[in-house]
């Protein structure tokens, strides 16, 4: 008769335990001197590792060559990485630890907005700065109309990648009509989607219809089925290369003749293995850069060498954001991250990967884009549109 | 009886020399901020597998669905507290309460389903609420809900996961807790005994759900932002392991499965790439050498340390 | 018309997603048949089998029939290997704790194969030209009809085998009764290990095809259509052979005509109704037999 009580015996032995290795953990681990602890905290485990890892491989090809050729300001950079299974509370978790116990001066990551959104609360209240090398909602650096004072990324923002589509369809392609079919597990496809469906509308075209998919769908043939009713002059697919290659391989099966646009997520060479050279003709993306660009050629060879195959988008954004970060530690002069912070609001005609960025009053990166087109497993840049500062 | 109460006194007294002890600590910044919030976590974590327990464990209806009704609770809160401005413990009853509610409502016919088909069932429930709330642009829908207050505090969670605790061990060993033992033990011979085994099998899921909401809300608090993404049958699977691993029908269990699953994943949390390969094979290797979880049915208070420390006889 | 051709075709888009479902559903209600363990890992294996069918092609550079061969027969051996080593020993062990098991070993396989081929996805060679014949405007894709037909084959030499051979006697005899069926000298833990074997031969099966159809395939693959399928067993009676088939095909063909007719984001939710629905009228599954439980 006695199931009393429980418990707090055991919470004892459980908190002691914790608070020693609290207290162990706290110790001990300052890092040596003569280098610069940087924070990685990226999406290693759970349903985006695909993209916390590709970005994760583009920033340390960075900063290996950045240490490769001495370091900054005469000390290494240092990059400890954490993981945040692809969730928003295990991402602050995992900012906390870099934080507190590794005693990171500045952390890069994660990839997935809602991630970084998350993780952004940490870094202000600790006065840590971040750069997230993917995220694109405007949300990510701005809250309220106020500019988060530690948050940076080094992409480009959805408005201006869905405001050059749009133009792009209404006046390049002539369309009139469209259909919209976006990724609803990702905030990145559904704001593009929005911005989208506002521009073309805004220059005279019609939105027939919307249809959404979830992330790591396999079959997509009912909703194309009925997208295919409405017969729109184009398709807008603003989503991850893994369901873009998919998606238009099966639309193009179930007769889709007109062209398919997209956004920086079909910036992946995946896109024309799993659709086929065929199926992807006629298809028009924006991105960062083309790699046939002469400026870039540089960083795509050099990841292909390190890892054995082309860079995607994410390694591109990852490896700008680690160039960022140790053009910003130098100027900074020191590894305080107030100073880091001065120092990435003053970024200016940085030369990245992918081109050269400039850092707006939203702590945005000014940068150019291109729009790419896929002919027969080649891509041509069909426009190149640089930044109109605001 | 006696004996019920002293014990009682005797955690109440320890609990309090604990929170004592760990306000101590985090008010003297001793421990690091990372280890704060996984002291937060735990906690949570310890409500959700003690009112998971309370129907896999003490009811033996195979729920899979929890992580589903921290959802309900979590959005709840988050739209009062940062919508409506209201006070945090409003927030609190509000997901208890919503938690709760629709706890009741699927219970009725879901529980009529037995074992696995009501595992299956109520993943499917668990989906479905996820679903349905990332289609709600109101609360940001895949995006998540942005800009919640941080109001969960070690004392919150602390004082409220010990109500969780006292609750349901005391509700285990009401009239009515008895009941659902029998209706685990056998549910024929208890119908047959004349124990009303839908009524008792919905009471206990309710209760669950109302603490899966309000740890829901807890959880909401301590982050700046929520996504359905937080919520998947895999949470749900998380806190089942944690009960199993703990042992099914023990609240002392379900305290310590809580804590090694958050430790260990804290404590991973620097090698990405093993990560989920070293979680794996630590469950594996659990279920090898103790199947029946840590302390099976055990709880601490029955075992001769405990007995001996407090120089108490019981029957174990 | 309009609508007409729209129905027809959303039909034959979910017969082609179903006979996926079905495919893997089979595996999973043959093994869950004989020791009533929802095997959480019979999507990872399925995925394994995608990878090992893809590996002979790329990198032994064989054609489709022998990497399907070869992928059969390793991850067939895989999965007996599996159960030996970590369902096996709980033999005794709550259920409960077998299924935790399961999840354990179903995370093992999904970052072990992570480490090792890393998380991003890999393509398969184009193997078949795209075969898509169009009547009357629907569109019916050659590969999906291929799916059909394995499925469809593989159904019927299952229930031949459970049910007309020795080996299929005493899966049945064991699947009722384990310790009844050891007394009347059946090997139990053989005809379980046979199980596993044919039930993870055939998840291989579907991961090539699937592979080969999509096109795509990464570590996390087999945890959505690993839940589907178990869905699909449970809404035809968990267990039970064709069940799994009608199972399948019917989880296809709903979640086809709510992307079409209703709304894709809603698609997982109807899928999950559904089965919610039919368990409620009949709490054992389409094909399921109530049986009265005694004390």
């Amino acid at each position: 008769m006695n199931f009393s009580k429980k418990s707090l015996k055991l919470m004892s032995v459980i908190a002691g335990t914790m608070l020693m290795g609290s207290v162990f953990a706290g110790c001990g681990d300052e890092g040596s001197a003569d280098e610069i602890k940087v924070g990685a905290n990226f999406e290693s485990t759970g349903n985006v590792a695909n993209y916390g890892q590709a970005t994760l491989d583009g920033f340390n090809l960075a900063i290996k060559e950045i240490n490769d050729a001495g370091g900054v300001n005469g000390k290494k950079i240092k990059v400890v990485a954490a993981d945040n299974k692809s969730e928003a509370s295990e991402a602050v978790n995992a900012a906390t630890k870099l934080i507190s116990d590794d005693k990171v001066k500045v952390i890069v990551g994660p990839a997935v907005t809602a991630n970084v959104i998350a993780e952004s609360q940490v870094a202000t209240d600790n006065k840590i700065p971040i750069i997230a090398p993917d995220a694109t909602s405007p949300d990510v650096t701005v809250e309220n109309g106020q500019v988060k004072p530690f948050v940076f990324r080094s992409c480009f923002i959805d408005p201006q990648q869905g405001s050059v589509m749009a133009k792009f369809a209404a006046e390049k392609l002539k369309a009139k009509t469209a259909v919209i079919y976006v990724d609803n597990s990702s905030d990145y496809s559904k704001s593009l989607g929005k911005v989208f469906k506002e521009k073309f509308e805004a220059a005279g075209g019609k939105v027939l219809m919307e249809e959404a998919f979830l992330a790591k769908d396999q079959d997509f043939k009912a909703a194309l089925t009925k997208l295919k009713t409405a017969n729109a002059d184009v398709v807008f697919v603003p989503a991850y290369y893994e369901e873009v290659g998919k998606i238009v391989k099966q639309a193009r099966e179930l007769g889709f003749k007109q062209p398919f646009l997209g956004t920086d997520g079909w910036d992946d060479s995946k896109v024309a293995d799993i659709a086929g050279a065929d199926a992807l003709n006629n298809t028009f993306f924006s991105t960062h850069y083309s790699d046939k660009d002469a400026e870039v050629k540089g960083f795509v060879d050099a990841f292909t060498k390190e890892y054995g195959h082309a860079p995607n988008v994410f390694a591109a954004l990852g490896y700008d954001a680690g160039k960022m970060l140790a053009d910003a530690i130098k100027r900074a002069g020191s590894d305080d991250p107030e100073k880091i912070r001065e120092a990435l609001e003053q970024t200016k005609d940085l030369k990245v990967g992918t081109g050269t960025i400039t850092m707006d009053k939203h702590h945005n990166p000014i940068k150019q884009a291109v729009i790419l087109e896929n002919k027969n497993g080649d891509r041509v840049m069909v426009a190149k549109i640089m930044p109109d500062a605001e | 009886m006696k004996y019920l109460r002293k014990n009682d006194f005797i955690m109440i007294g320890f609990a309090v020399v604990l929170f004592a002890v760990l306000q101590g600590l985090i008010a003297g910044r001793i421990l690091s901020s990372f280890w704060q919030l996984n002291l937060l976590i735990v906690g949570i974590n310890i409500i959700m597998a003690v009112s998971l327990n309370l129907i896999n464990g003490y009811t033996g209806q195979f729920s899979l669905g929890h992580a589903g009704f921290m959802a309900v609770g979590a959005y709840v809160g988050v739209v009062l507290t940062t919508n409506f401005h209201l006070p945090f413990l409003a927030a609190l009853a509000a997901g208890a309460v919503a938690a709760g509610i629709l706890g009741f409502l699927i219970g009725i016919p879901t529980l009529r389903l037995r074992g696995d088909y009501l595992a299956i069932a109520t993943l499917g429930l668990g989906e479905i609420i996820r679903i349905v709330i990332m289609n709600i642009d109101y609360v940001g829908g895949a995006a998540g809900f942005k800009g919640i207050p941080h109001h969960t505090t070690f004392a919150w969670v602390f004082f409220i996961m010990l109500f969780a605790l006292f609750f349901i061990k005391n509700f285990v060993n009401s009239n009515q807790g008895r009941a659902c033992l029998a209706i685990r033990e056998n549910e024929i011979a208890a119908e047959s005994m004349g124990v009303n085994t839908t009524k008792y099998k919905i009471m206990a899921f309710t209760i669950g759900a109302s603490f899966a909401g309000v740890a829901g809300v807890l959880f909401a608090h301590s982050f700046y932002l929520i996504s359905p993404n937080s919520f998947t049958f895999m949470q749900s699977f998380n806190y089942l392991i944690m009960v199993v691993m703990g042992g099914l029908g023990s609240i002392t269990g379900s305290i310590a499965g809580a804590f090694v699953v958050t430790f260990i994943s804290a404590a991973l949390a620097s090698w990405p790439e093993f990560r989920m390969i070293i979680y794996a094979l630590a469950l594996i290797l659990m279920m090898f050498y103790r199947p029946q979880g840590l302390f099976g049915y055990m709880e601490v208070t029955n075992m001769r340390i405990f007995r001996k420390i407090f120089k108490k006889g019981g029957r174990g | 018309m309009e609508v007409t051709h729209q129905v027809l075709q959303q039909l034959v888009n979910g017969i082609s997603l179903g006979s996926i479902y079905a495919l893997i559903a089979l595996g999973y209600t043959m093994i869950y048949g004989i020791i009533k363990l929802i095997n959480f890992a019979h999507g990872d294996i399925y995925m394994v089998g995608a990878y090992i069918g893809f590996f002979a092609i790329t990198q032994a550079h064989l054609s489709i029939v022998p990497a399907l061969i070869i992928s059969f027969v390793v991850t067939g051996i895989l999965g007996m290997v599996v159960e030996k080593l970590a369902y096996k020993p709980l033999r005794h062990a709550p259920r409960i704790s077998v299924l935790i098991t399961a999840i354990g070993v179903s995370f093992f396989l999904e970052y072990t194969s992570m480490y090792f081929v890393s998380p991003t996805p890999r393509t398969f060679p184009a193997i078949f030209g795209d075969v898509a014949i169009e009547i009357g405007g629907i569109v019916i894709n050659g590969q999906q009809m291929l799916i059909l037909g394995i499925t469809t084959i593989l159904m019927i030499v299952l229930t031949y085998i459970v049910h007309r051979t020795k080996t299929g006697k005493a899966m049945r005899a064991a699947s009722f009764d384990t310790e009844t069926a050891q007394l009347m000298g059946i090997d139990s833990d053989r005809i379980i290990s046979i199980t596993f074997g044919i039930g993870s031969a055939l998840a291989a099966v579907a991961g090539v095809l699937v592979g080969v159809y999509y096109n795509s395939i990464d570590p996390l693959m087999g945890i959505m259509p690993g839940l589907k399928a178990f869905v699909a067993a449970v809404l035809g009676g968990i267990g039970i052979l064709p069940g799994a088939v009608v199972g399948g095909l019917i989880l296809g063909i709903v979640e086809a005509f709510v992307s079409g007719f209703v709304s894709s984001t809603f698609r997982d939710a109807a899928a999950f109704a559904i089965l919610i629905l039919v368990l409620l009228f009949k709490p054992t599954g389409l094909f399921g037999k109530n049986t009265k439980e005694k004390v």
